[in-house]
């Protein structure tokens, strides 16, 4: 068999059933094959969105998304949504096309050694040299991508390696001699995790990615459930605990809730699972939570003490070891430290002026009303991605997907297309900035094109906002290369590429352009001119303590 | 702080460029570094010298992503414990009739072992611990030296 058709035999065994991607000299023969196997291919406008819908399509179904490109500039376009992956710990296997064996090294055309330029990016990655080798490698690519802490592998298939004849199958098992992630959590450990909480009188359990990636929801509930211990989530987590029960705090760190910053400085017990203590969550690291006991349940040891001191290492996956701490933990006395938390958040609630202009606030919540809450969001970066964090109430896990370790302008409607191939019978909604958008508008065509409905629904505010912000706060307004004059007419923009368009310039007009866009059948993009100058508050500046909130509404 | 880090890889390309990768990301130089096969044709042996430039933490940080690494399959800092460590080293050393006995029988005093001599030259092959080499390296400069070559440290752990 042809080394381009076995591909198509492993991936089919693997239980692949779409993949997002673009041609070009170095893949064709696997192209050739595409007719004969039953994989849905979604031809993207450029190969980041390939990228981006293999890992909105991974956020979104929990299974690992697959892209592919050509060699050379194909496989760099892919870097940014390999890296972005990366960052967030995504399950992804990504393909690229590589000039024949014989020329790897000589500068041929299209040739870009990806193998070496994806290293420090991919959890693992491959160049394939002998086309009995590729079952195998395929195999333990999709294994490594979807196993441990998840992450996108990338194989580079030489041009020779898919026309060369080979009698290999696809392998059953993949056996790596070095890779072993332990999955159970030491009992002692989570002995002493139980102890602690029935000890603690102010405990809170900061909740990171990994507990969406290990599907660790239910027993997240479980335990909260038996302790009534305080949640707070971060921007990869949102929705692994609903926002709308009473020890819910939201998001912490930057633009987190002030009481959920709150709770974490005066936590005596910090609970962090499947989180990785990131610089936007800590702020001043030798100041966040400094009274507290810390655990922290991981299957990464890496990111066991990498930046704070840990009283409690539990190495292990965030649901088994959840599953164990439920058979035995026992609640403390936290009937204080709960009132001291209502308290919190009846007295500092997220809010913003609701006067004049359009708030963006408004319209995302709005959003939520209008969808019962059942959509899955994917953002843009920058304010838009923040005020979508805030804004929406979040109650299921895989219902928010946004760039949070690498944050990437122009991830949002490739991810959206993703979410959408992964969910269909969802309404999926970009919530985007008019800077991200433009990264990867071209992507309105692969909805269109793929009769993919998703609703773009774009922020507008004439700015790159976010760093707008950050120069209107630190850097005495001096909005240097953040003014976006001659944004295109998004409307029209939509309809050139036979996507409806919607614009809202005034409030009232929000509620109906949004039950449009919901009814309209094909993908739909609604600009709204948002009030320029608003904020994304409250902040805490970078480098200082996530006590020191600022904030625009006292 | 140096330390000496022994790494069981798999045998296979690339591997190399990923460990080196995961120094040179942070700034680390790398002092010295042999690779050789075990017993099994299938894995190789890294015998890596680095100094962690004030940071044991991040030295720390950076076995565990050696662990990390696919291809990796055990990792073991020698670091202050239970270990033999030896260095060869291959060093030219200009010659004078006067001073040539001199040389011959520092060699001897340092075991080392004459594998070439010319008219103008001698060259030595030692073996030792890193004092013994940087030792008879002392005793040797005065002559002049044209080249030195040395393998890396290698290290084993104490049964
Ligand atoms: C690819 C990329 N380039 C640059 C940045 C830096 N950056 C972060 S937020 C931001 C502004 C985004 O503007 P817009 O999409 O309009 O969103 P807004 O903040 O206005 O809601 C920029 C430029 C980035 N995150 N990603
Ligand atoms: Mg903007």
């Amino acid at each position: 068999m042809k080394g381009a058709k076995l591909f198509f035999d492993c991936l089919v065994k693997e239980g692949v059933e779409v993949m997002f991607g673009y041609p070009g000299g170095a893949v064709i023969d696997i192209f050739d094959e595409l007719d004969n196997s039953p994989i849905r291919f979604i031809l993207t406008r450029h190969e980041q969105g390939a990228a981006h819908a293999a890992d909105g399509y991974a956020r979104a179904s929990g299974k690992v998304g697959v892209c592919i490109a050509t060699s050379g500039p194909g496989g760099t376009n892919l870097v940014t949504g390999i890296a972005t992956a990366y960052m967030d710990s995504i399950p992804m296997v990504a393909f690229t096309g590589q000039v024949p064996t014989s020329m790897i090294g000589n500068d041929a055309f299209q040739e870009a050694d990806i193998v070496g330029i994806t290293r420090p990016i991919t959890k693992h990655n491959y160049l394939v040299t002998d086309v009995n080798e590729l079952p195998g490698i395929i195999k333990e690519a999709f294994f490594l991508a979807g196993t441990g802490r998840c992450g996108p592998v990338l194989v580079d298939i030489p041009k020779d390696i898919q026309q060369a004849q080979t009698s290999m199958t696809y392998p059953n098992k993949a056996e790596i001699p070095g890779y072993s992630p332990v999955y159970t959590g030491h009992p002692k450990q989570i002995e002493q995790l139980a102890k602690a909480i029935k000890q603690a009188s102010r405990p809170i359990l900061y909740v990171g990615g990994g507990a969406v990636a290990s599907g660790a929801a239910e027993e997240l509930r479980k335990l909260v459930a038996k302790t009534s211990i305080p949640v707070t989530t971060t921007l990869m987590a949102l929705g692994v605990f609903p926002e709308t029960d009473p020890v819910s705090l939201g998001m912490l760190g930057m633009h987190g809730t002030k009481y959920a910053n709150y709770a974490i400085m005066d936590s005596d017990l910090l609970i962090a699972v499947g989180a990785r203590f990131d610089d936007r969550i800590t702020g001043k690291i030798s100041e966040f939570a400094p009274h507290a006991k810390v655990a922290h349940i991981d299957i990464d040891p890496t990111s066991l003490k990498k930046n704070v001191r840990v009283d409690i290492p539990v190495v292990g996956d965030v649901r088994r070891v959840l599953k164990d701490l439920n058979k035995i933990v026992k609640p403390g006395q936290i009937g204080p430290w709960l009132k001291q938390i209502s308290q919190w958040k009846k007295k500092f609630p997220l809010t913003y002026e609701s006067k004049g202009d359009i708030r963006p606030q408004y319209v995302i919540e709005q959003i939520h009303k209008m969808t019962g809450g059942r959509a899955i969001i994917t953002t843009e970066v920058g304010q838009n991605q923040m005020w979508a964090a805030q804004f929406y109430t979040y109650t299921e896990p895989r219902t928010f997907l946004s760039s949070g370790g690498l944050g990437t302008m122009g991830y949002g409607l490739p991810a959206a297309i993703g979410a959408q191939v992964a969910c269909p019978d969802r309404v999926v909604f970009d919530i985007a900035g008019d800077g991200s958008i433009q990264m990867n508008i071209q992507e309105l065509t692969t909805a269109v094109t793929n009769s993919l409905p998703v609703k773009v629904a774009i922020l507008n505010n004439g700015y790159l906002g976010m760093v707008r912000q950050w120069q209107e706060l630190f850097y005495k307004k001096n909005y240097a290369g953040t003014v976006l004059v001659g944004n295109p007419d998004f409307v029209k923009l939509a309809e050139a590429y036979g996507a409806g368009g919607i614009r809202v310039t005034e409030k009232k007009e929000v509620v109906p352009a949004l039950k449009k866009a919901l009814k309209y059948p094909g993908p739909v993009l609604i600009d709204f001119r948002i009030a320029p100058e608003e904020n994304v508050w409250p902040m805490v500046p970078a480098g200082v303590s996530i006590r020191q909130m600022m904030s625009g509404l006292a | 702080m140096r330390h000496t880090i022994s790494v069981l890889v798999e045998n296979k390309f690339g591997v190399l460029a990923r460990v080196a990768g995961l120094f040179s990301g942070r700034g680390f130089n790398i002092t010295s570094l042999a690779v050789g096969e075990t017993m099994d044709p299938a894995i190789s042996r890294m015998t890596i010298v680095v100094d962690d430039q004030g940071s044991p933490q991040i030295m720390e940080q950076v076995e565990k992503q050696l662990n990390k690494l696919i291809n990796v399959i055990k990792v073991q800092d020698f670091t202050g414990g239970e270990s033999v460590d030896r260095e060869l080293i291959l060093i030219k050393v200009k010659t004078t009739t006067n001073t040539r006995s001199e040389i011959l029988e520092i060699a001897r005093i340092f075991r080392a072992r004459v594998v070439d001599v010319s008219l103008h030259s001698v060259v030595l092959e030692i073996t030792g611990a890193v004092d013994k080499i940087n030792a008879i390296l002392n005793l040797l400069t005065r002559f002049g030296v044209k080249e030195l070559v040395r393998t890396g440290k290698i290290a084993i752990a104490r049964s």
